[in-house]
């Protein structure tokens, strides 16, 4: 049989409404037009280092790398872009590209926020309308980025349905570009969803491989042993993985939200207890019931709450070139205030969950050997959520 | 001849859909057999599914509502097969890629073959994805209805060219749900899709009162009609099975004689 576009092995295509085919048809190929044009990339790259604060510092965490007693460990400062997070390389990209095929309002979803903050930002600067659909639960549990949102312009629709979080939104914002697409860029967050936004997020992030393998060479002069990343959607893990896949000796792993465990039902750790399927435009690995039933999913971080990874990665467990661990609340709680007190960077809670990994593996490598972890997003949006998870009340 | 062109044979078609196991699965069954009694032509038996992003409010909380009572795509065969004791008009499922998907796609098809169903509706896939359904549909003789959207233009022709079964007409943008009016020019959509196929039209999305349905019955040759239908299913509950053979009987009797 064929397999239709935008392929990852047998994962990725285009599973969604007849609808909003010939608007994927026009992004598809606006994108395979701009992504060679040199001015749209001169355009990009002001914006990405200008506004967006690129190239991210690669930090060597050399107090980390002692106390742990192992891998030499070196941070991607992804938290030190502007918004605070890796989601603004693949969203003024998009809103740049949206800008030039005409649409004069962007829709996105969001979990955490983060994505949610970087759309609205880039509306902002860019004089787009912009709606951002989340969770009604993420709204509470994050709700400085809702504010955040609006004072930005941009308007936050919660989401009430299923159960109230990531994959909802995403229901939600596919729903509003069935009814809207004449004018409405849907900028989505991850690599995920139907063809060709897998592809079109991922060139956007490779930004991070790109500049972590430069800045490496230039202080190491090799290549490093691991790279690590947190796994919802994958967004800032294939950024980070993209341009090492082709270096078979650096080991690429993902750290999945493992919630209270993966033994347990509350967790959202897609390819380690995940099946395959088909859902939110893509095949790919996903947590469902036997019939085929998307499961509620669960972890304390809302930006990797979602039970579906991205194509891309579902191959790359496939051929067995990335690995993908679970890391539970705990671990990633506990890594969030190590980080917090051994090198004075408050990490999100997603990025944490890479970090609790690196705590684990570091004490097992050669001081020779070296680990560059993606710290995706800057931890000020959960302090109040991890003070409530240690038992103290505060107020944001 | 595929089965479900008897279903276009009684002059203009009427198509209900109903959510499976809303408010239980006994009604749901209840349900059908008034749609049969007062002229439904076809029905559309819709399999719940956790995130149905085609539809709208009510049929997305029907949805959810069923799954809580326990329904499955076994329980909805289940039902099939009784109701094909009696009943002979032709049946399609209306669900979502993954339900059919994670059931083993061979598996479900032929299932669906061997419990009487004519058809199958999946909204969430496309023309270029449906190789790896359509290929045990035609192997077990059920037909994959394909869609066409208000936004589909130039991709009319190859969609019906390899359509089977009906066409099922998206009159609207948006998902599913009752709507004041319909502005699409769906005459237009009818021209190109009948220049590449003889296989039947059936328009839905939005469309609840018999007005309605006789505006589009002037040009398709078939009507759907769900969330109306699911939103009566909610008011009245297990006793909801009389009044939706009631409201079928005044949207059928709209389109007679056009």
């Amino acid at each position: 049989m064929e397999q239709s576009k935008g392929r990852f092995g047998i994962h990725g295509g285009q599973y969604i409404p007849e609808t909003l085919m010939n608007a994927v048809n026009e992004l598809e190929k606006a994108y395979n037009y701009y992504k060679n044009d040199s001015k749209f990339n001169a355009e990009l790259e002001a914006l990405l280092n200008e506004y967006g604060g690129r190239p991210s510092r690669l930090y060597y965490a050399e107090k980390m790398t002692r106390d742990l007693g192992g891998a030499k460990i070196y941070l991607k400062r992804e938290d030190l872009n502007h918004t605070g997070a890796h989601k603004i390389n693949n969203v003024l990209g998009q809103a740049l590209l949206a800008k030039k095929m005409g649409k004069k309002r962007l829709i996105a979803e969001t979990g955490a926020g983060q994505h949610g903050v970087a759309t609205a930002t880039a509306a902002a600067l860019m004089g787009m309308e912009c709606v951002v659909f989340m969770g009604k639960e993420d709204t509470v549990r994050q709700a400085l980025n809702v504010y955040k949102m609006e004072l930005l312009g941009a308007e936050v629709i919660p989401v009430e349905s299923g159960t109230a979080t990531l994959k909802d939104a995403v229901n939600a914002a596919m729903r509003e570009w069935t009814a809207r697409i004449s004018d409405t860029h849907y900028c989505l967050g991850s690599v995920m969803g139907p063809h060709p936004f897998p592809t079109i997020v991922r060139d956007f992030q490779a930004v991070i491989s790109k500049e972590i393998k430069e800045q490496i060479l230039a202080k190491e002069g090799r290549l490093p042993d691991a790279v690590i990343a947190c796994v919802g959607g994958g967004s800032n893990a294939i950024g980070s993985f993209y341009h090492f896949i082709e270096d078979s000796d650096v080991r690429l792993i993902g750290c999945e939200a493992a919630g209270r465990g993966i033994e347990t039902p509350e967790t959202a750790a897609t390819v380690n207890v995940g099946s395959l399927g088909i859902f939110h435009g893509m095949k790919s690995y996903f947590c469902q019931d036997e019939y085929g039933q998307i499961a509620p999913v669960y972890s304390i971080s809302a930006g990797l709450d979602y039970p579906g990874v991205g194509p891309e990665h579902a191959y790359l467990h496939d051929i067995g070139r990335a690995e993908y661990v679970p890391i539970t609340d705990d671990e990633a709680v506990d890594a969030f205030e190590y980080l917090s007190k051994t090198e004075g960077i408050i990490p999100a809670i997603e990025s944490s969950h890479a970090l609790a990994y690196v705590k684990k593996l570091a004490p097992t490598m050669g001081n020779d050997k070296i680990i560059v972890v993606t710290v995706s997003g800057r931890g000020d949006k959960d302090c109040a959520a991890i003070a409530r998870y240690r038992g103290v009340n505060i107020n944001e | 001849m595929s089965k479900i062109s008897e279903a276009f044979k009684n002059g203009k078609a009427f198509i209900p859909f109903i959510t499976c196991g809303y408010p239980n699965i006994e009604t749901t069954e209840a349900i059908v057999r008034e749609m049969v009694k007062n002229g439904a032509d076809l029905i559309e038996l819709g399999i719940p599914f956790s995130d149905p992003t085609a539809e709208g409010p009510v049929i997305e909380a029907a949805s959810l509502r069923a799954l809580e009572n326990g329904t499955t795509s076994d329980s909805v065969f289940e039902m099939v097969q009784r109701l094909r004791e009696d009943i002979s008009i032709p049946l399609v499922f209306m669900t979502y890629a993954n339900v059919v998907f994670s059931y083993g796609s061979e598996r479900f098809i032929s299932k669906c073959r061997e419990v009487g169903i004519d058809g199958l509706i999946l909204p969430d896939i496309p023309f270029e994805e449906k190789g790896e359904f359509s290929d045990f549909c035609e192997k077990y003789d059920v037909d994959l209805i394909s869609l066409i959207a208000p936004t589909s233009d130039d991709r009319i022709e190859k969609i019906a060219k390899d359509a089977k079964g009906f066409i099922y007409i998206v009159s609207s943008l948006g998902v599913t749900g009752e709507r004041k009016s319909i502005k699409t020019d769906i005459r237009a959509i009818i021209d190109k899709i009948k220049k590449n196929t003889a296989v039947p039209c059936a328009v839905g999305f939005g469309i609840s009162t018999s007005e309605q349905a006789r505006e589009m019955a002037e040009e398709a040759d078939g009507v759907i009609v769900g969330s109306a239908v699911v939103k009566l299913a909610g008011e009245f509950g297990i006793d909801s099975p009389s009044h939706i053979g009631e409201y079928v009987k005044v949207m059928k009797d709209a389109i007679r004689g056009i």
